[in-house]
């Protein structure tokens, strides 16, 4: 696949449709690759790469990059950023006239945090075909499961479909029955003390560095109200257990509708706080009571923040769940 | 010996002007009893409420916050309310997932006609928290006063 | 040096938890942190915690002081915590080395009276490293991660733990333990450390010298492009040092908080003429530039970074200070 993806950059900075291309540059070892612009064949020979470890959302990057002059920028997109690519289009956000998006296949992106939780120490390489990978260490080669090192977001993949792209790279995928309220639901079951100790707990490892919003494709603002010194919540570090809050309940409801389950803020937290299970609690609560609705699915239909029913359910359909729930 | 002090909470209840805030005025004029506790902020639209005021009023030492505005379809600006409906109710959801108690937030449709109502349910609400005690789960730990 | 048994080191911590607050690092690998230790508490098995040991003497938030008014009388209420003893075990020694940086900053004049009390307070027990990351290059900043600084250090092999005691400090712990007996650590194996991959980090042209070079180079744009602004590198870092003071109106008094800064955020050191790096570029350049050149040139060429390998791990697009380095420091052809 790398290959092939490979032929397609360098394709289409020759045959003069782009004048650069937004894909993932090699690192120092096999997992840490980065973002990157290329603009010419060698550095794309170089190191350009495509692999397991390639999970970066590459959708938000175009806002900036759409906007620049120039040729088009050529766009690798995996079906995940392809939902992002969709909704930051039907968020004016991106230029799509100035972009040429090219749909990658996608196996599930590994997790290198997995890898070294399997107590594999000093990583070096990994490789492998089929359901196994070889990993190399510093202490020699070791073999895992793949399934048992995907990322949590592509173990429970929701679709594998590659949405408004120019072209596509492999096979087109379908959208698949996931297990991903699996979890919610789960926490749904438990008690509120059970859940507020669980949530605290989470919560309570967080450093305020802010990946999470500034990694995620909804979060595009110009400027954050948690940066904005005149909001009066503008702060740096969480000083309680209600910065922690407000600026988790908060982000999560100001994304909430145009999340697409992307995943990204789970990957990023340096602190591994599920993020993912705040977003995917709004998700199946507007699925269950407004319809099912998949951000950036498709591009016309409304946000379900920014629509109504006469006949919706009034908000006292939450006190009215069971005491358990 | 020492009496301890009945709790009292603090109740924020966001009124809107076009009718529960109209309704909070007929039962004062109606001479209807509802606790004092109950501190009235008056909003434009029950769609104005951004979801920040509720978390900031709990910061700020509320125990207790209440939305009231215009019947689904009588909305002044026509549907505010209806996309009011849907923000609030997920957003209550989601603190109850967080595990804070359902019952410190509320929605109730209060017309300007409903001086009544409006008491009744400052009367009903007030009671509950009560019975909850003081915010704890969501409270800042700066703004509380030894 | 002294000896304990393994089986024995938790009459160990228990010793030393008993005379002050004890530190350890503790949890599974993807949240290892130094937590004050309990009865039953285990030492994590990960190589370092996520975040470090600077946090116990430069805390992320500190509440400085109060201000209350009355009437017209302004009060000021000051808010330092108690001067507690108490000792972290288990710091890495780049952790350790971070201290010595942390030390010229705050430690000089106007000195940081908060730091510094929290330094006389605490003794660093260190620990030796015997399997390191493949994201470690401490030993390109001239550090010994078998041979840790502190004031005391540590070693274990398979039966024992071994302590040096380097400082009058880490004396006075160790004196008074009855579980110590007399006993050395056998050599160390540093052949791990050859292999490792980041080694042989190329830092020659950094340092003062070369200031306005290499902060005109034009490879800037290129690295800083994928930088999504986020502070996870600065607050993972055990030497980056900045903080910000914010106030609080809590509607009965103001409360003066410190809390940490980070030169990624759009808006540090933002001033009332505005922000003097306005995009990605310059604020990511200043930090790498920060590490690798302004400090070495006011402090006689000692770099601001120990190769820890944090931020190598958690930066979110795996943007680094060796590729930085990597990038600037190599020879073109």
């Amino acid at each position: 696949m790398q290959e092939r993806v490979k032929a397609k950059a360098i394709e289409l900075l020759e045959s003069g449709v782009c004048d650069r291309v937004l894909g993932w540059k090699a690192g120092e070892f096999f997992y840490d690759v980065t973002p990157a612009v290329f603009t010419s064949r060698e550095e794309i020979e170089k190191e350009f790469v495509f692999g397991p470890f390639c999970g970066a959302n590459m959708s938000k990057y175009l806002i900036a990059e759409s906007r620049k002059e120039g040729k088009k920028v050529g766009a690798f997109l995996k079906p995940c950023d392809t939902y992002s690519f969709q909704q930051l289009q039907k968020e004016h956000r991106i230029w799509r006239e100035n972009v040429y998006a090219v749909g990658v296949q996608c196996e599930g992106m590994c997790d290198i945090e997995a890898l070294k939780a399997a107590g594999i120490k000093g990583i070096l390489g990994a490789e492998g075909s089929g359901d196994t990978l070889t990993v190399h260490t510093l202490y020699g080669d070791k073999s895992v499961e793949r399934k048992a090192v995907l990322a949590e977001r592509c173990a429970c993949c929701k679709s594998k479909k590659l949405l408004g792209c120019d072209e596509i790279v492999g096979e087109q995928g379908e959208e698949l029955e996931s297990a991903r309220f699996e979890q919610v639901a789960k926490l749904e079951a438990m008690t509120p003390d059970e859940r507020f100790a669980f949530w605290r707990g989470e919560l309570s490892r967080c450093i305020r560095c802010n990946a999470c919003r500034n990694v995620c494709p909804a979060c595009s603002c110009e400027k954050c109200v948690f940066d904005n010194p005149n909001s009066g919540i503008e702060n740096k570090a969480a000083s309680n257990s209600f910065e922690e809050n407000l600026f988790h309940i908060i982000r999560a409801f100001h994304v909430a509708g145009r999340c697409t389950d992307c995943g990204e803020c789970s990957r990023v937290c340096p602190q591994h706080i599920p993020l993912h299970l705040l977003n995917r609690k709004f998700i199946k609560d507007i699925n269950e009571l407004y319809g099912e609705y998949q951000a950036g699915a498709d591009m016309d239909t409304r946000p379900p923040l920014m629509n109504f029913q006469m006949d919706d359910p009034e908000p006292s359909v939450v006190h009215e769940r069971g005491s358990d729930q | 010996m020492q009496v301890k002090e009945e709790f009292k909470p603090t109740i924020v209840a966001f009124c809107c002007n076009w009718c529960s805030y109209a309704g909070a005025d007929l039962s004062g004029t109606n001479r209807l009893q509802y606790p004092a506790n109950v501190k009235i902020i008056r909003i434009p639209c029950s769609c104005r409420l951004n979801p920040m005021f509720i978390l900031r009023a709990f910061q700020r030492g509320a125990d207790g916050v209440i939305l009231c505005g215009c019947h689904p379809g009588d909305c002044h600006y026509t549907t505010g309310n209806y996309y009011a409906r849907r923000r609030m109710t997920l957003l209550f959801s989601m603190l109850d997932y967080l595990g804070i108690e359902r019952e410190r937030t509320r929605v109730e449709w209060v017309s300007a006609a409903e001086g009544a109502k409006f008491a009744a349910t400052m009367n009903d609400f007030v009671e509950t928290v009560t019975k909850l005690g003081e915010n704890k789960r969501l409270e800042d730990l700066r703004c509380k006063s030894e | 040096m002294k000896k304990c048994p393994i089986s024995q080191l938790d009459a160990l911590f228990a010793a030393l938890a008993a005379q002050q607050k004890l530190y350890i690092p503790t949890g599974e690998a993807k949240t290892a942190a130094f937590k004050p230790w309990e009865e039953g508490m285990k030492l994590t098995d990960a190589l370092n915690t996520v975040r470090s040991a600077k946090d116990l003497f430069f805390p992320q938030v500190e509440n400085l002081v109060n201000f209350k008014v009355t009437g017209k009388e302004i009060e000021i209420i000051e808010n330092r915590d108690p001067a507690e003893p108490f000792v972290v075990f288990g710091v890495r020694a780049c952790d350790c080395r971070s201290f010595d940086i942390l030390d010229k900053v705050f430690l000089c004049d106007p000195v940081d009276t908060y730091y510094q009390t929290r330094r006389e307070n605490g003794v660093i027990m260190t620990m030796a490293c015997t399997e390191p990351e493949e994201t470690c290059f401490c030993t390109a900043f001239g550090i010994d991660p078998t041979d840790p600084a502190g004031d005391v250090s540590c070693w274990t092999d398979s039966e024992n733990l071994y302590l040096r005691a380097n400082t009058e400090k880490g004396e006075k712990l160790l004196s008074g333990l009855p579980m110590l007996s007399e006993g050395d650590a056998p050599a160390a194996d540093k052949s791990v450390f050859e292999r490792l991959p980041l080694k042989n980090l190329p830092l020659d042209k950094f340092g003062g010298e070369h200031m306005m070079e290499l902060f005109n180079r034009p490879e800037w744009k290129g690295l800083a492009e994928s930088c999504l602004g986020c502070g996870t590198c600065t607050f993972v870092c055990p030497t980056c040092q900045c903080y910000d003071i914010k106030e609080f109106n809590t509607g009965d008094e103001i409360k003066r908080f410190r809390c940490w800064d980070s030169c990624m955020y759009s808006d540090f050191t933002l001033m009332s003429a505005g922000q003097p790096r306005p995009t990605q570029l310059e604020r990511f350049r200043q930090r790498f530039m920060h590490k690798l050149v302004y400090y070495p040139s006011t402090h006689d060429g000692e770099f601001g970074c120990v190769g820890c390998g944090r931020c190598l791990q958690k930066c979110p697009i795996s943007m680094n200070i060796v590729k930085v380095a990597k990038t600037l420091g190599e020879e073109k052809e």
